[in-house]
């Protein structure tokens, strides 16, 4: 999209962007570089939509790209992935408590809001326990 | 005053930018690909998902490097078929890594992050009672995510496993670079040739190059007699002159598939000397022919 000052016939320029917390529908705001003038863009739930869906952040990504992070942000329920790493140390632990230490392990990754599983998250539930 | 097409750029929103920047992305993934081929259907039920885990095994049979990306983002099977349910996909340095399944055939699915086997795929949205609007944009960049974030390596082939439905067709095209070929599955039913017939009409429109037509439960085998019989009437099978392109095999139902594909291992590694076992050999060395083929033309 693009928005146009119409009393200068220029072209207006991003300069913030409302995002939004799931559930809410997001802002944008353009200002036009000869006058000055502002507008608000107020996307309805349905747009709003329609451009997570394209896997894409209004005004630029802040951080590079990470390996399906469009699936893993937009499913409702999705599993954790692990790193080869941490994977290969979950292998070391006894069979018999693996099932065990892995729930624990994704519990506390997940209330620290961590994408993703690594040998550091281990470390933490490690210490957490006392171990 | 200015239109959409005066004015360069996007004045920072930089959503065409992201867009392309993914689309570059799936470039590069892509050129480590020998070959990407496509398996379709007309309808559902026919096979397709069986075809597409027994034409991987028999190719890794014949030696090729091989993976299978489960496109059936609602329903995805394949991951049961080659015997990797239950296995997490894991982060690598060059992306995620895929589950990998008899004869290293690898595998990504949506199976595969969904968090258990009964788990729907629903995803977060602000107008979620509205989804007729929004949901064939996401699993289109979903499906570009898979193919551009798995860490495939260097393939010979890599089979695509399209849901049913001719539309299918048309969504892939809109997100690979570029498909090699299409494989289409169907049963020696009126009503199965009649829908994978507008699949072939679509490809066609969509200059894609078809390879040919499986025919899946093209006859069973008798286990009592031995006897080849027909499932359908006969004047119901692959008409070559009505699909207008060859057919690469007939597959003849054994009630032995259905064991293998819950069991996690395609029929053809299992029972190979078996008359469905061969016909999925033969269809792998005619789909490697066909490949070569094609190399070699100029």
């Amino acid at each position: 999209m693009k928005f146009l000052c119409v009393a200068c016939d220029e072209a207006m320029k991003l300069v913030d962007t409302g995002e939004v917390s799931p559930g809410d529908a997001f802002t944008a705001v353009f200002r036009c570089p000869r006058c000055g003038a502002r507008t608000a863009l107020l996307a309805n739930p349905w747009e709003t939509q329609l451009v997570r869906s394209l896997g894409v952040s209004l005004g630029g990504r802040a951080a590079p790209h990470e390996p399906l992070e469009l699936v893993r942000d937009r499913l409702v329920e999705s599993r954790l992935l692990w790193t080869g790493e941490a994977e290969r140390r979950l292998e070391r632990v006894p069979e018999f408590v693996r099932p065990m230490v892995r729930d624990s392990v994704e519990r506390h990754a997940r209330e620290r809001g961590c994408r993703e599983v690594t040998c550091e998250v281990m470390d933490e539930v490690r210490s957490q326990m006392g171990m | 005053m200015k239109t959409y097409h005066d004015i360069a750029g996007d004045g920072g929103s930089d959503i065409v930018g992201q867009v392309a920047g993914r689309e570059a992305r799936l470039r590069v993934r892509m050129t480590s690909i020998a070959h990407s081929l496509a398996i379709v259907s007309g309808k559902g039920g026919v096979g397709k998902s069986t075809v597409t885990a027994n034409l991987a095994a028999a190719l890794a049979m014949l030696g090729h490097r091989v993976g299978v990306l489960d496109a059936d983002l609602n329903g995805p099977c394949m991951a049961r078929m080659l015997g990797v349910q239950g296995r997490a996909l894991k982060l690598g340095a060059d992306g995620v890594e895929p589950a990998l399944g008899p004869l290293g055939v690898k595998l990504a699915s949506m199976d595969l992050l969904l968090p258990h086997t009964a788990a729907p795929v629903e995803w977060h949205a602000p107008a979620p009672g509205h989804s007729h609007a929004w949901r064939g944009a996401i699993e289109a960049a979903a499906l570009g995510e898979f193919l551009a974030d798995t860490a495939w390596g260097e393939l010979d082939f890599l089979l695509i496993d399209l849901p049913p439905g001719p539309e299918r067709l048309d969504g892939l095209h809109g997100v690979l670079p570029r498909c090699d070929g299409l494989i289409a599955v169907t049963i020696p039913s009126q009503v199965a040739q009649l829908t994978v017939q507008r699949s072939i009409a679509l490809a066609r429109r969509l200059n894609a190059r078809l390879l040919g037509v499986v025919e899946n439960m093209s006859s069973y085998l008798c286990p009592h007699c031995g006897a080849i019989q027909r499932l359908f009437p006969a004047e119901a099978g692959v008409q070559r002159a009505v699909l207008g392109v060859p057919v690469l095999a007939n597959i003849p139902f054994d009630p032995q598939l259905a064991r293998c594909c819950d069991e996690g291992v395609p029929l053809v590694l299992a029972h190979q000397a078996a008359p469905a076992g061969r016909a999925f050999m033969g269809l792998a060395e005619r789909v490697g022919a066909r490949c070569s083929a094609r190399e070699e033309c100029p």
